[in-house]
């Protein structure tokens, strides 16, 4: 069994009252718990915190923890001998049991450890998962793999951790931060009670080329400033191919064009739009030429881009 | 062993719960559901029928609200006024990152 340091995680000394203790857990719950925080590793800290604060609030739990000695966190050690049947848990292999279902399995815990041992009707519990998908894969729809470390109880009831593989089929169209359910797919109830559920939080990565707000897509389009005075039917792409862009004439940096229909699809119907989004870019000028043919323009041209700085001057 | 893929289902308002469902989806008591729709924090689809439903988005809202109250002890009140704020900020990040992605790449 591997050791954790409770008192550690919560940043407080051994003899730290219940007091201390108790407010050591609301700052850190203030910190990480996952619906208020955006610390990126949230969800395990908070788990972490939170399996302290399970263990150590209970004067019992507490007792029984102190009696495991003090080693390094992730040490593998054994529990001294009798302490077991000193607190009532068990009996226990401790080779592949997590600290946390150990504690859950003795003093206030006891009578719902394990599926034989008590009579209530307990829910499975819930799981919450992020799956990291590509935009492509959003898009189209995809199978991910999912990882669980999840607690199970062997035929005599004790309970330890399994390594559980998952395969979910997410449909075209979700978008980042998006919760899909995988209803009956979490923990398993107990004593009759319903099998929880996973949570899939949906991540997408980073796109090349594409910006994402909900289920619209932005992009930048380059334009050579000929194209933008001009207008111009160019080539751009789209995550369903490549499509031709009519440019009007006298497009301007900055400018939004839409793609009507050419975004992330939408859970039921419809799909989001994709905005191409001007930028006018100078080539540098590198043949004599080209300069003449830019000096030509200049002289030719009646355009002041600045006139209203000479308008507010005259004021 | 080949695993076969289980479908991941949407929480949208195009589905629905009834009271029952999402008290017992969300960990929630249907006195403290209750209590939640009288504090204006979750809403059900037509609150005039006799027999109250809910938009299956909600269940993330009461999922929330559940946490909240046993992580930070709260009451319904206390409960409230987390879940609005959460939803203003949330709104407030989804603006941002619609002006962000409005933003050319060489800009930011």
């Amino acid at each position: 069994m591997k050791y954790k340091d409770y008192y550690g995680v919560m940043g407080v000394d051994r003899k730290a009252s219940a007091g201390e203790i108790k407010n050591a857990y609301r700052k850190l719950a203030r910190k990480y718990h996952p619906d208020v925080s955006k610390e990126p590793d949230a969800e395990e800290k908070f788990k972490e915190i939170g399996e302290a604060y399970e263990t150590l609030k209970d004067p019992e739990k507490r007792a029984a923890y102190d009696q495991l000695g003090s080693h390094r966190p992730g040490q593998d050690f054994r529990p001294p001998p009798g302490w077991e049947s000193q607190f009532g848990g068990g009996p226990f292999s401790f080779e592949d049991i997590d600290l946390a279902d150990l504690f859950s399995g003795i003093a206030g815990g006891r009578r719902h450890a394990g599926p034989g041992g008590g009579k209530i009707r307990m829910p499975g519990q819930d799981y919450e998962v992020t799956a990291h998908l590509s935009l492509e894969e959003a898009y189209r729809g995809a199978e991910v793999d999912l990882e669980l470390s999840v607690p199970d109880y062997d035929d005599r009831g004790l309970p330890h951790r399994v390594q559980r593989t998952l395969k979910a089929r997410i449909p075209k169209g979700a978008t980042d931060g998006q919760r899909l359910r995988l209803p009956g797919k979490g923990g398993k109830g107990m004593n009759g009670g319903r099998d929880g559920d996973l949570y899939l939080n949906i991540a997408l990565h980073p796109h090349r080329l594409f910006r994402v707000s909900g289920h619209d897509l932005f992009f930048d389009l380059p334009l050579a400033p000929w194209e933008a005075v001009l207008g111009a039917t160019v080539p751009v792409p789209t995550l369903g191919g490549t499509v031709r862009l009519k440019v009007p004439p006298g497009a301007h940096a900055g400018q939004q064009l839409r793609l009507a229909g050419r975004g992330l699809p939408r859970p039921h119907a419809g799909e989001g739009d994709l905005y191409a989004i001007v930028q006018i870019v100078v080539p540098t000028v590198t043949g004599d030429r080209e300069r003449a043919l830019y000096e030509q323009l200049a002289q030719a041209s009646t355009f002041n881009p600045r006139g209203h700085f000479e308008q507010e001057a005259a004021k | 062993m080949k695993i076969e893929p289980t479908e991941a289902s949407w929480l949208s308002e195009r589905c629905e719960f009834s009271l029952e469902q999402l008290c017992e989806l969300s960990g929630l008591s249907e006195a403290e559901l209750r209590e939640l729709v009288a504090c204006g924090v979750l809403a059900p689809t037509d609150p005039d029928q006799p027999t109250w439903t809910f938009g299956a988005d909600r269940l993330l809202v009461a999922r929330s609200a559940f946490r909240l109250r046993r992580d930070f002890d709260l009451d319904a009140h206390g409960v409230a006024l987390v879940v609005t704020l959460l939803e203003r900020v949330r709104g407030l990040e989804a603006e941002l990152q619609e002006l962000r992605a409005r933003l050319p790449r060489r800009q930011r």
